[in-house]
């Protein structure tokens, strides 16, 4: 597959939330706003880079019984890392963010990503496929998040073009699972043409 | 591929991982310690300065006041050596979790401005109350003396936000809630606070007009019993936000 392919893979063919359904805790928790969707989809592309590159380094010396436990204590290691830097730079985003940063270690698509990619292939073309799949996951996030924010808080990326309250259902989480169900549909049948 | 599992190396890779991820971790721990307390430093340091009037100085290490068995942290704003105002973390049970206020309280219990520290509450609806100009605003110099600190539905004068009511009942509790913990620092008694808070009231209401004072008193000695009540209403959950 050529390096280009590796990323655009990541955004269509493979897509992790519309095609591959993986990560949906913090997909459906955190897309309140096209921002919030955006955030986390960075936050989970910055860990997965680096533990692709790490885990395609490391897993020739890892014994096969406990290749498990060490990719996840390298990806747990990222994640506690990203936590620190962002409570210590941007506060803000760590505190709309919170709960969902520490979860992105048992997110599926860091550790699916290690097992069926990183462990075998090479160090770039990991860190590429970090890069294709780390877009796809922040873009799913921020559509699914600007559509909710638009239906339900009448803005989109924070700007109020509408007065008043939209429909709050979309904030919630009945809206999260209705367009999501609704943009794997419309993904899917665009994506097969 | 992966190599051959043995005990000795199993036993080795991971402790070897183990040992450079702690290492890491330690590194980036020790590098970001100071940017994250500064970062909260600075948190706290414009909200205090957000919600106590823009004169005068502001103590910078935080006092504690127990009232109705719990502990509220609080700062006071002195302007000459006089304590001004004052500022009270006040933290209560919201809809979705806890919901702490930064509350500025001046004296004669006047609410001078409150910020929302942190809360879980739902976003698009009990969050607004962060974000809510019309329902912040109207606590900017609320006059406890004059008027209710409960909203409109409980029959004081704080109007709620739209299909928000716990929320906005939490708020307007913890903001009441600071406003007495104000006067039990000023009086410095906590048993005697009701008798305290009356007493406030009436030294106060001296330089208003006499037919106000009556209404005055009474309002101010029905609020806390109100306040009670809602809080155990608060924990039935079963209304709409």
């Amino acid at each position: 597959m050529s390096k280009f392919g590796l990323i655009t893979k990541g955004l269509i063919k493979e897509n992790p939330t519309f095609v591959l359904v993986l990560g949906m805790c913090p997909t459906l928790a955190t897309t309140t706003s096209a921002m919030n969707g955006l955030e986390m989809g960075l936050a989970t592309m910055f860990v997965l880079i680096l533990s692709n590159i790490v885990i395609s380094l490391i897993a020739p010396a890892v014994p096969d019984k406990v290749h498990i436990p060490v990719y996840i204590v390298v990806i747990a290691t990222f994640v506690t890392v990203l936590q620190l830097l962002m409570q210590a730079y941007v506060p803000d985003v760590y505190a709309t963010l919170g709960l969902f940063i520490p979860l992105i270690v048992v997110n599926c698509i860091v550790l699916g990503r290690a097992e069926a990619f990183a462990n075998k292939n090479s160090v770039a073309d990991s860190a590429l496929d970090g890069i294709g799949i780390g877009l796809g996951f922040t873009l799913s996030l921020t559509v699914i998040g600007l559509v909710r924010e638009i239906l339900g808080s009448g803005s989109a990326f924070g700007f109020k073009f509408m007065a008043g309250d939209g429909i709050l259902a979309f904030v919630m989480a009945p809206g999260a699972f209705l367009v999501l169900g609704y943009l794997m549909v419309l993904f899917n049948k665009l994506a097969k043409k | 591929m992966a190599a051959q599992s043995s005990f000795r190396n199993m036993v080795v890779c991971l402790t070897l991982t183990c040992l450079l991820c702690a290492s890491i971790l330690g590194v980036v721990y020790a590098v970001t310690l100071n940017p994250i307390r500064g970062a909260s430093q600075k948190a706290l340091e414009s909200a205090l300065s957000l919600v106590l009037p823009p004169e005068g100085e502001i103590s910078t290490e935080a006092l504690n006041v127990e009232f109705e068995g719990r502990n509220y942290e609080y700062y006071v704003q002195t302007v000459d050596g006089e304590p001004s105002a004052w500022a009270v973390k006040s933290e209560v049970n919201g809809f979705g979790g806890p919901l702490t206020v930064l509350v500025g309280v001046k004296r004669g219990g006047v609410v001078n401005a409150t910020k929302v520290l942190s809360h879980s509450e739902t976003p698009g609806l009990g969050a607004k109350c962060q974000s809510d100009e019309h329902f912040i605003g109207q606590f900017n110099g609320f006059d406890t003396c004059t008027s209710k600190l409960l909203v409109r539905k409980d029959g004081g004068d704080v109007d709620a936000i739209t299909a928000s009511t716990i929320t906005s009942r939490a708020y307007t509790l913890a903001v009441s809630n600071a406003v007495e913990v104000v006067g039990v620092v000023i009086t410095g008694t906590v048993s005697d606070r009701e008798a305290e808070k009356i007493g406030q009231t009436a030294s106060l209401s001296d330089t208003l007009p006499a037919e106000a004072k009556d209404q005055t008193v009474s309002a101010s000695n029905a609020a806390p019993a109100e306040a009670k009540g809602l809080a155990t209403n608060n924990d039935g959950g079963q209304d709409n936000e």
